[in-house]
C-alpha cells in the first residue's frame, strides 16, 4: 500500500487518537438508542470510524469493542465478514465497479480497464502511486439494467462506458 | 397514469444516478411505479397530496387481524423471491403479546439482476414506509428495522430524509422505524442472516426452526417482509382486497402487479411494472425493445441469478406468474430478468455466476464453502482449455451435493445455473473441452 496523508494512522510505540470522543460518542449514544443491545451498534460503530479515519484499523477495533463492550477478537471477526469495512489504507478515492455477470456482458471488464488506466492504479486492489485512486471489482451493485455501475466513494455512478472514464476520473482529480 | 418522460434526478460528479429512464408503456400497470420520475413525491408534503398515509389512517382504525385478513384475501405474494403469502406470513406471529414484536424490513437488494427495490426507495420513500407502518400495526410490532444494502448510498440518503420527515409530521405514533446500513454481503438477504446482521454479528443464515415469527431478531417474535411487497400494501388497503385480486393475467394463485428488472442485451433495459400472467417474450420483445440490431435471444434468467437458465423457446414461451415460470423449469424469484442474445459465451457467464456466489458463501456450511469454490475453480479450468473429459459430470455431481442440503439456499442457487446451463447450453462446453474453441482464460 502507497503512503497516503489522510488515512494512515501512527503505527507502534505511537499515542493512540480515539475515534470516540465528545461528538462521536453522541452520535453513537443516539444508535445505541435504536436497539435492545449494545451490540447491535457495531455495524453502525464501525462506519463511524470508517468515515472518520477511511478505514478500520486493529487499534480502532480495539476501541470499539471497549465501547461496546465486546471484545476485539469479535470486533474483527465482523469487520473481516463485510466487505465494505476497510482493514487497510486505501486511496484517497475508493472504486467498486460492478462486474458480475449481467454487467459482465455490457463491457464490465473493459470499465475496469480503462479505470485502472486512467486512475494510474494499473491494478486491482492497488492503490495509485499519488495515494488518490484504489480500484476493485466488486459483485453485483444491483443497477443491472444500467451497466457499468461504479461507486466512487459514496457517488454512485451508472451507465459506465470505458469511454466516459477519463471524464470522471477527471472530475475527481 | 405518469406521463412525463423519466428524468434523471440526481447527477454526480461523473454523471450520476440515472435509474428509472423510461415512458411508461400502455401496457405497463403502473401501481407502485406510478410516481416514478417525480422527484417531488419524495416529500412528505406531496406524498400526502398524492393520498399518501391515507391507508395507514385506514389500517389504524382496524384490528390488527382485520388487516392481515385484507391483506391475505387480495393474495398478495413475497415479492424478494420466495413468493411466500404475505397475509399468512403475518398471521403466525404469536396472536397474544407477550414479548416484543419486531419488523424487518429486507432492503438488501443484491440478487443479480435485481435493482427494483432500490428504484421504490429512491422515487417512492413514503411508499416503503408507509406500508412498513401498516405491516407493524398488524403484527403488533413496535419497532421495525430497514435494511438497506451498504451499497446504496442514494436510497439510503432519501429514505433517511423521508424517515425524518415523516416522524416529524407524527404519522408513526409510538411505532419506532430505524435504518440499518449493511456492509457489503449478499448474503445479509436470507432472512435470518440480515436478522444476525442487525444483531451487530457476523451475516450467518440460522438454522429453521425456530422460524422468525417465533424467535427472529434478538430472539423475539419478528416478521420479514421485502421492500417491494410492503410497497403494495397501502394500495391494497385502499382500494381493497378484491380489487387487488382482480389484477390477474393468468393463474388466481398469483395477483397484483410485479416490477421486473431487466438487463442484459435487450434494447431498453430498466424496470417494468406488469400484471401477473404477463409473457416474457411480450416483456422482452415489446416493452423492452428486443436485441439488438442482428442478435437474437438465446438464454434468459428469469427471476435473478438463483433461478434455473431458460432457452430461447421456453422464454418465449413463459408467463410471468409464480406458477408459470415454475412450468417453464425456472422459478419468479425476485423479478430480475437477465437476458443473453447469441453472442454471449454461456460457459463464461455461468463462470461469473458461480464466482458471485463463491465470493458471497458465508463459508458456515461445507458444501457450499467448497462446493462454489470448486465450482468455480473446475469452470475456469473449463475455460482455459484445460477442461477434462469428465468434468461436466464432475459438476453436475458437485451441484448435486449442494442441493438442499445446507442451512440457506446460496449453495442451491450456485448449482441453478450450472445445472440448466450445461443441460441447456451443453454443446458449448463440449467446444472448450474438445479444443473446438479457443481458451479465453489463463489458467
Amino acid at each position: 500500500m502507497s503512503a497516503d496523508a489522510h488515512t494512515s494512522q501512527p503505527a507502534g510505540t505511537e499515542e493512540y487518537q480515539p475515534v470516540f470522543t465528545e461528538q462521536m460518542l453522541e452520535q453513537l449514544q443516539e444508535i445505541l438508542a435504536r436497539y435492545p443491545t449494545k451490540q447491535a451498534a457495531l455495524l453502525p460503530a464501525l462506519w463511524l470510524v470508517q468515515r472518520a479515519r477511511g478505514w478500520i484499523s486493529d487499534r480502532n477495533m480495539a476501541e470499539v469493542a471497549e465501547v461496546l463492550g465486546l471484545t476485539p477478537a469479535y470486533v474483527k471477526g465482523v469487520v473481516t465478514f463485510y466487505t465494505m469495512y476497510h482493514q487497510h489504507p486505501v486511496g484517497k478515492h475508493f472504486v467498486q465497479v460492478c462486474t458480475t455477470s449481467p454487467c459482465n456482458i455490457c463491457g464490465a471488464e473493459a470499465v475496469v480497464q480503462a479505470l485502472l488506466a486512467a486512475t494510474g492504479a494499473k491494478e486491482l486492489g492497488a492503490t495509485s502511486p499519488d495515494g488518490k485512486w484504489t480500484v476493485i471489482e466488486v459483485e453485483c451493485l444491483g443497477a443491472c439494467g444500467f451497466a457499468t455501475p461504479i461507486l466512487v466513494d459514496d457517488d454512485f455512478i451508472e451507465s459506465v462506458t470505458p469511454d466516459s472514464v477519463p471524464e470522471i476520473v477527471r472530475k475527481y482529480k | 397514469m405518469r406521463s412525463a418522460l423519466r428524468i434523471p434526478h440526481s447527477v454526480g460528479k461523473g454523471g450520476g444516478v440515472v435509474g428509472y429512464p423510461h415512458k411508461p408503456h400502455p401496457r405497463e400497470t403502473v401501481l407502485l411505479s406510478r410516481y416514478f420520475g417525480e422527484a417531488d413525491a419524495r416529500t412528505y408534503k406531496a406524498w400526502v397530496k398524492r393520498g399518501g398515509y391515507a391507508a395507514l389512517e385506514q389500517a389504524r382504525a382496524m384490528e390488527p387481524a382485520r388487516v392481515i385478513d385484507i391483506v391475505k384475501e387480495s393474495g398478495l405474494r413475497g415479492r424478494g423471491g420466495a413468493g411466500f403469502p404475505t397475509g399468512l406470513k403475518w398471521s403466525f406471529m404469536p396472536k397474544e403479546k407477550k414479548k416484543p414484536h419486531y419488523l424487518c424490513v429486507n432492503a438488501d437488494e443484491s440478487e443479480p439482476g435485481t435493482f427494483k427495490d432500490r428504484e421504490i426507495m429512491r422515487w417512492t420513500p413514503h411508499a416503503l414506509l408507509e406500508g412498513t407502518a401498516i405491516a407493524a400495526h398488524a403484527i403488533q410490532a413496535e419497532v421495525a428495522y430497514i435494511y438497506i444494502r451498504g451499497e446504496f448510498t442514494e436510497p439510503l440518503a432519501i429514505m433517511e430524509k423521508a424517515l425524518a420527515d415523516a416522524r416529524s409530521a407524527g404519522v408513526f405514533g409510538d411505532l419506532k422505524i430505524h435504518l440499518h446500513r449493511g456492509a457489503g454481503a449478499y448474503i445479509c438477504g436470507e432472512e435470518t442472516a440480515l436478522m444476525n446482521s442487525i444483531e451487530g454479528k457476523r451475516g450467518n443464515p440460522r438454522i429453521k426452526p425456530p422460524f422468525p415469527a417465533a424467535s427472529g431478531v434478538f430472539g423475539m417474535p419478528t416478521t420479514i417482509n421485502n421492500v417491494e411487497t410492503l410497497a403494495a400494501v397501502p394500495p391494497i388497503l385502499t382500494k381493497g382486497a378484491a380489487w387487488y385480486k382482480g389484477l390477474s393475467l393468468s393463474s388466481p394463485k398469483s395477483t397484483g402487479t410485479k416490477l421486473f428488472s431487466v438487463c442484459g442485451h435487450v434494447q431498453q433495459p430498466g424496470n417494468y411494472e406488469v400484471t401477473l400472467g404477463f409473457p416474457l417474450k411480450d416483456l422482452l420483445y415489446e416493452l423492452c425493445g428486443g436485441m439488438r440490431p442482428g442478435r437474437t435471444l438465446k438464454a434468459c434468467i428469469p427471476g435473478g441469478s438463483s433461478v434455473p437458465i431458460l432457452d430461447r423457446a421456453e422464454t418465449e414461451s413463459c408467463l410471468l406468474d409464480y406458477e408459470g415460470v415454475v412450468e417453464r423449469g425456472s422459478m419468479l424469484g425476485s423479478g430480475g430478468v437477465i437476458v443473453f442474445d447469441d453472442s454471449a459465451d454461456m460457459v463464461y457467464q455461468i463462470m461469473r455466476l458461480a464466482r458471485f456466489y463463491a465470493h458471497e458463501s458465508c463459508a458456515q456450511c461445507t458444501q457450499c464453502r467448497e462446493g462454489t469454490a470448486w465450482t468455480t475453480k473446475i469452470l475456469e479450468r473449463i475455460l482455459a482449455g484445460q477442461g477434462k473429459p469428465a468434468d461436466l459430470d464432475l459438476l453436475l455431481d458437485l451441484s448435486e451435493n449442494m442441493t438442499g442440503k445446507t442451512i440457506c439456499v446460496l449453495s442451491d442457487s450456485c448449482a441453478a445455473p450450472v445445472v440448466s446451463g450445461i443441460k441447456k447450453f451443453r454443446s458449448e462446453f463440449e467446444d472448450y473441452l474438445t479444443g473446438r474453441r479457443k481458451p479465453v482464460m489463463v489458467a
